[in-house]
């Protein structure tokens, strides 16, 4: 396999988005076809990818120029998990929004938009140098900030400028924190930046990078929604159309937000050591404030955000702990909720779509006349729940493990308790929309078209797979991916050459 | 190091606009100052007292100001810019759908 595969992550996307941009005017179908055959190459390219890619991790260099003086994307295990975590769910989505947007106007541009910001998170995902990962963070932001305004709704549009503001001033954070790696290192190259750091004794510039860890993380958090950084994203998440909020919720505060952070900071972990306890209590903050807003909202995909914000903590927790285990249970996590998330979201997409609310008081009974959209929205409140023998469980138990391992008890007591809660709230979801007897006025509801349903069972399919064979999962993909993060500095070594 | 300062008190004149102001425009006002500072605290970084500008000539002196932190303002300004377009293209269709630009009129979410 030749090294400059890996560019096709983006050349692929922008080369869609920029025909569809070009002829915006096009025809719905052609739209539809560009739109949808590019994330759905690209989950064949990564596929491809996972199983042609040798062991040792593949770093391709821009114009021959080798690192740390030119531009360098690497694909080691990490790079991989997110690569086929963010292409299945972003075709996934991009099958169901043909359904889902036939009654918003401007498919061109929606699709375009659509491929820009999958292309800026594979290219995110791929990155090996700080300032790249804030280029394709600020053009995954851009297309997602002009998604949640796609609408032009009077909530979409309230939502989408409390997004922008708060998103760009999480990137200026994010910026001013490269500027100073940079300046205390010189080298924006993230494996250069660990080798300069290693080499020196651990106080010659440790202020510095401990201010720049602490601007990144607050802006990572932002990107994330960490509580207390929350605030945009209950409003942005429920606003914006089905399929972008699950684009948003399942992946792109995981790829921008954690993935990022943990790329970064695990660089430079080693010189800021108090990172680790910041992750670690902004995540059981998360966890906790997060499930307890959930409890109290009668809005589905509300409800569902604020669980994006509680579950978002148990991943920046399994992070923060820093053991094996923990990272692991972490981004085992990530995966996870990337599925069952934004399954939930086209959920809610699809009873909106069908039964035209997202109150749940007023839906009710809707299992019965919507099977498929009852049995998945079923698997899926159970995986985030944590019943076994769905993802869910397996993530999360290994997760208060390592937190009780690690000496963390109240994390890991606190992990357990917000696991119940979210139990009791998915339950609610379950019994006022899908369960009882349909309301009157519900009863000519249909189940919504081939195009929304299968990719639910797709997502439905993966959440059942990924939790039973868990073993498999574990040592193919999540063990490599954690492996790089846990030898960062030793992996950093052999990056560079 | 009185030019850091001043950078410093730029980015926190910026994040006051975005924080405290009520005008949705002044709010995007506040985001273009404080990534101006960040791109003024990044040039500065690779400023050298007496460099000269990244030219190689023959002859030319290798004292040279760093053009990387350059380079990338130019791209940081690049970005900058569209989400400056985008923020007032968002502002202009609220003001079309509730006729102020007083944030605390439009407030229908609870955030």
């Amino acid at each position: 396999m030749r090294h400059g595969i890996i560019t096709l992550f983006l050349a692929l996307p922008l080369a869609a988005a920029f025909l569809l941009a070009a002829v915006g005017g096009a025809k719905r179908r052609f739209a539809e076809i560009v739109g949808v055959s590019s994330p759905l190459a690209l989950l064949a390219l990564a596929v491809y990818v996972f199983f042609v890619r040798g062991s040792e991790p593949l770093v391709y260099s821009f114009s021959g120029w080798p690192a740390p003086l030119g531009v360098v994307w690497v694909l080691d295990g990490l790079s991989m998990l997110m690569l086929l975590a963010a292409n299945f769910v972003a075709a996934a989505v991009a099958v169901y929004s043909v359904g889902y947007m036939k009654s918003y106007t401007a498919p061109a541009k929606y699709y375009a938009l659509f491929n820009l910001m999958v292309g800026a998170m594979n290219a995110l995902a791929l990155s090996g140098d700080i300032f790249n990962i804030y280029v394709f963070l600020e053009i995954a932001s851009v297309a997602a900030y002009a998604l949640a305004a796609f609408g032009l709704g009077r909530d979409e549009l309230e939502a989408s400028f409390k997004y922008v503001i708060l998103g760009s001033t999480a990137s200026a954070f994010i910026l001013m924190g490269v500027a100073i790696i940079y300046s205390a290192t010189g080298s924006l190259n993230l494996a250069d930046i660990a080798a300069v750091l290693a080499a020196r004794t651990a106080d010659s510039s440790g202020g510095a990078i401990r201010l720049a860890a602490l601007l990144m993380t607050s802006g990572f958090a932002l990107k994330a929604g960490l509580v207390p950084f929350h605030a945009w994203l209950p409003d942005v998440h429920s606003s914006a159309p089905s399929p972008v909020s699950a684009m948003l919720s399942g992946m792109l505060i995981k790829v921008a937000g954690l993935y990022a952070m943990a790329r970064i900071f695990f660089f430079i972990a080693p010189v800021a050591r108090i990172m680790p306890n910041i992750l670690v209590f902004l995540g059981v903050l998360s966890m906790i404030v997060g499930v307890l807003l959930a409890l109290g909202q009668w809005d589905f995909k509300r409800l569902l955000a604020y669980h994006s914000v509680s579950q978002v903590g148990y991943i920046a927790l399994g992070l923060g702990l820093g053991t094996p285990l923990g990272i692991a249970a972490g981004l085992y996590h990530l995966i996870n909720h990337a599925v069952f998330k934004s399954l939930m979201f086209l959920n809610a997409g699809a009873v909106e779509y069908s039964a035209g609310t997202r109150d749940l008081k007023s839906a009710g009974g809707l299992a019965a006349r919507m099977p498929v959209t009852g049995a998945t929205s079923l698997t899926a409140s159970l995986a985030i729940a944590g019943v076994p023998p769905l993802n869910g469980f397996w993530s999360k138990f290994m997760i208060i493990i390592a937190a009780f391992q690690a000496g963390r008890y109240f994390a890991g007591a606190a992990a357990a308790i917000v696991s119940v809660l979210t139990l009791a709230s998915f339950l609610k979801v379950q019994k006022y929309v899908f369960w009882g007897k349909t309301k009157e006025n519900l009863s000519s509801v249909k189940e919504v078209p081939l195009s929304m349903t299968l990719p639910m069972a797709a997502l439905a399919v993966a959440c059942v797979l990924l939790g039973i064979f868990y073993p498999v999962v574990r040592d193919t993909l999540i063990q490599p991916a954690a492996m790089v993060l846990v030898r960062a500095l030793e992996y950093s070594a052999g990056a560079i050459k | 190091m009185i030019n850091y300062f001043l950078v410093f008190v730029l980015f926190g004149v910026g994040l006051y606009g975005v924080l405290v102001k009520k005008n949705i425009v002044k709010k995007i006002l506040g985001l273009a100052i404080f990534t101006y500072a960040v791109n003024l605290f990044f040039v500065l970084i690779g400023y050298k007292a007496g460099g000269a500008a990244p030219i190689f000539a023959v002859g030319s002196e290798a004292n040279f100001v760093d053009p990387l932190p350059q380079a990338i303002v130019l791209t940081a300004i690049v970005i900058d810019l569209a989400i400056l377009a985008l923020a007032v293209a968002i502002a202009l269709r609220i003001y079309e759908k509730h006729g102020t630009f007083d944030i605390t009129e439009i407030r229908n979410l609870k955030g």
